[in-house]
């Protein structure tokens, strides 16, 4: 494999802290030197050099929550079409959920999302299986086999468990394997609605979605965490409630993280406009004042982690009356790009930003990712930060076009994917 | 054994658990089980100890191995010895434990043997009988007789029990057997290891002077004794564990894990095995396995139990 060489490049490596300009040197699949002091290494014959002065080398982004529709609904998203789309958006490895059908829950096919992305996947796929059976909250699924097939994560994909005894003794069990238990938190009774509770929901005649409806489960899952002493993981959070009780148990020193999806950060209640089903989402976007905070615990820690949650829908299933539409919406082209608003409008710091993007996702769920250290595999993105670009629906690569953001002018481009040394996205 | 008894009285009434048993009341027991070995190995296998005494096998649990050696047991001592199976009993009309503690109690039989589903349910009836009550398993609580059998089948094998390591694996939150092992093992002295996934240990269990492990592979090095519970199917399919598959692959004692234990190391199981789920068959069958010999030394225990309980020396079987 040739050697490749990004010299003048801004580097960020939240793994060390680093951002510095200087030259990022590649071979053999994996990161050879970055920083200022790679400069003197010389150039090798037959190396392909980059100059990349005024341009961002950064890992690539690891995407914790990813929907796909491969297999049973091909015609959303396949694992390749997912692969081109993360390629797209700088996204080099991803967590994909198990509400697939068959649900994953079995060992058979974890090897099945495995082998099939290994095959036609431009990205890192990386399984989670389902926390319990066919999704249904009653019974556990096999952690340890599944674990060693190459599960990352168990959770229960969109569905929140009721049951607290079978959560509990899954915690447990997830403890001896140091597996992570991710869960979104919505009390589907309480929070049976289609949008953010409150008095636009009201002027809308729309059923709304309390606050508590995401943080009683969440209280809950935070115990028995305590509890059991297992890894867990609070995958979207969306209030100010949700960010202060992860953050008290991680004060109380329980192993838990949180996540919040990158709409969170980015819109509010108004966005759903007149009931534009695009911006149906779980959790339901909610007031400003919540995407504030959100955007305050990402600054504080008290959230790790942003994730697309990338959702692909037909249009079939968007085109009907708000209540009756398909939740979620596509978004791993966006993400670095709706993330960035955050870095250029003061809000999070660069290096603060890509952490939560790519070293602590990777850190979370273990995988070999999020890095430009030495011996690190060259999974990087080379970004211009602040290239202009408007979303439209033709340019996304995605089988879906359900985004939010289309029309969207958003600032930061990817100009370049490397997978494991390996070009797989190029303007 | 009719001739004046050459060991010395035993100071306890009944045996409701290990619980409270000093080791100088265990090796009692053991040693009199020892003879009942060598009485129940001759040809003519009958004694006169427990002649005339009636003996009632009170149980609300189906079991065929327990109540066949309490009564073979009794037998074996020259006692009388009716079975009340719960089936065919006035239990199955509604009657209470106590009400049929009562009637039974009327009847002035000397010894009572009770297998219950509830904790407990030995202690109670103790408390309302006259006789001598043995608890031949109450819920997940004790299994005292099962304990004693055991640890006379590894003295037997492997002598000094104070010199051994012992791994109890499996089930040990729903095991009465995993509780009595786990007092009594530690009263004579060893050195005890359970091995479960942690949704089959119960609370506290790092408190009960034992090691903790969550792998056979590493819990299982070095072992002078495996133990190994059995799995009721009801708690296999996800609801403790995730299958049959996971639970043979992490915790069923096969060729590979038994090959970290000492050499030469027992292998050990209540019954009945479920073959495939807790251990593979050709261990169960195998050189290493007391299975069929723990069986022996449960009638042996039994009837030395009944004689210690009942020694004439002491104040008589009814108070």
């Amino acid at each position: 494999m040739t050697t490749t060489i990004f010299t003048d490049a801004r580097i960020v490596d939240p793994s060390r802290g680093l951002d510095e300009v200087g030259t990022v040197v590649v071979g053999n699949g994996i990161i050879q030197a970055a920083g200022a002091s790679a400069r003197n290494q010389g150039i090798p014959e037959g190396a392909q050099v980059v100059e990349a002065r005024g341009k961002t080398v950064m890992p690539g982004l690891v995407d914790a929550r990813v929907f796909i529709g491969e297999p049973g609904a091909e015609h959303r998203e396949t694992i390749a079409s997912a692969g081109l789309a993360a390629a797209a958006g700088g996204v080099t490895s991803l967590i994909m959920m198990p509400d697939t059908d068959p649900v994953i829950d079995d060992v058979a096919l974890v090897e099945f999302v495995l082998r099939a992305a290994r095959d036609h996947a431009a990205v890192n796929i990386h399984p989670s299986a389902a926390m319990t059976r066919g999704l249904l909250g009653a019974e556990m699924t096999e952690f340890g086999l599944l674990q060693e097939a190459g599960a990352v994560a168990f959770t229960d994909g969109r569905r929140s468990v009721t049951d607290n005894a079978v959560l509990r003794r899954a915690m447990t069990y997830a403890r001896d394997f140091g597996a992570v238990i991710a869960l979104e938190t919505n009390d589907p009774a309480l929070g049976g609605g289609v949008m953010n509770e409150g008095l636009y929901a009201s002027w809308l005649g729309l059923p709304g979605v309390p606050r508590e409806a995401e943080i009683i489960p969440l209280e809950r899952d935070l115990r028995l965490a305590r509890l059991t002493r297992a890894k867990y993981h609070a995958a979207k959070i969306s209030t100010a409630v949700s960010a202060d009780v992860v953050a008290r148990a991680k004060n109380d020193g329980a192993s838990v993280t949180a996540g919040t999806a990158i709409h969170s950060l980015a819109l509010n209640e108004h966005d759903v406009g007149e009931y534009r089903t695009f911006f149906r989402l779980a959790p339901p976007l909610r007031a400003e004042e919540d995407r504030l905070s959100m955007v305050e615990a990402l600054k504080d820690g008290s959230i790790d982690i942003i994730v697309s949650s990338h959702d692909p829908q037909d249009v079939d299933t968007k085109r009907l009356p708000f209540a009756d539409a398909a939740v979620g919406a596509v978004g791993l082209e966006t993400l670095l790009a709706v993330a960035l608003r955050l870095h250029h409008n003061g809000e999070v710091p660069l290096l603060r930003l890509v952490d939560t993007l790519s070293t602590a996702p990777a850190r979370i769920f273990g995988l070999q990712a999020g890095s430009l250290a030495p011996g690190a595999p060259a999974d990087l993105i080379l970004v211009d930060l602040d290239h202009p670009w408007v979303v439209t629906e033709a340019d996304l690569v995605s089988r879906s076009k359900n985004t939010c953001f289309e029309g969207a002018r958003l600032q930061g481009k990817v100009l370049q994917t490397m997978v494991g040394g390996r070009t797989v996205f190029e303007i | 054994m009719s001739e004046p008894s050459i060991f010395p009285p035993y100071p306890h009434r009944h045996l409701l658990g290990i619980q409270n048993l000093s080791p100088v009341d265990l090796n009692l027991l053991l040693d009199r089980a020892d003879a009942a070995v060598a009485l129940s190995r001759q040809p003519e296998k009958k004694t006169s100890t427990l002649r005339g005494r009636t003996q009632i096998n009170l149980f609300y649990e189906a079991s065929t191995r327990t109540q066949s050696s309490f009564e073979l047991a009794g037998k074996r001592l020259g006692a009388d010895v009716m079975n009340m199976s719960v089936a065919s009993s006035s239990v199955k009309k509604g009657e209470t434990l106590i009400d049929t503690a009562m009637t039974l109690n009327a009847m002035r039989p000397d010894i009572l043997i009770i297998r219950h589903a509830m904790a407990g349910a030995a202690a109670l009836l103790a408390q309302k009988v006259g006789c001598s009550v043995v608890n031949a398993g109450d819920g997940a609580h004790e299994h005292p007789t099962q304990a004693l059998l055991d640890a006379l089948t590894i003295r037997r094998a492997k002598g000094d029990l104070s010199r051994l390591t012992i791994a109890i694996c499996g089930d040990v939150l729903h095991s009465r057997v995993a509780r009595s092992n786990i007092l009594l093992l530690n009263t004579l002295g060893a050195r005890v290891r359970v091995i479960a996934p942690s949704t089959l240990l119960p609370t506290g269990i790092h408190e009960m002077s034992v090691e903790v492990f969550n792998r056979m592979e590493e819990g299982l090095r070095g072992v002078d004794v495996v133990m190994m519970l059995r799995l009721q199917r009801e708690r296999m399919a996800g609801a403790f564990v995730p299958s049959v598959r996971e639970y043979f692959h992490l915790f069923g004692l096969d060729t590979r894990k038994l090959a970290l234990a000492k050499e030469g190391a027992l292998v050990m199981h209540p019954g009945p095995m479920n073959r495939g789920v807790e251990i593979a068959s050709e261990i169960a069958d195998g050189p290493q396995s007391v299975i069929q010999e723990q069986v022996e030394m449960g009638v042996a225990v039994r009837m030395a139990v009944m004689e210690a309980l009942l020694d004439p020396r002491k104040s008589g079987g009814r108070a």
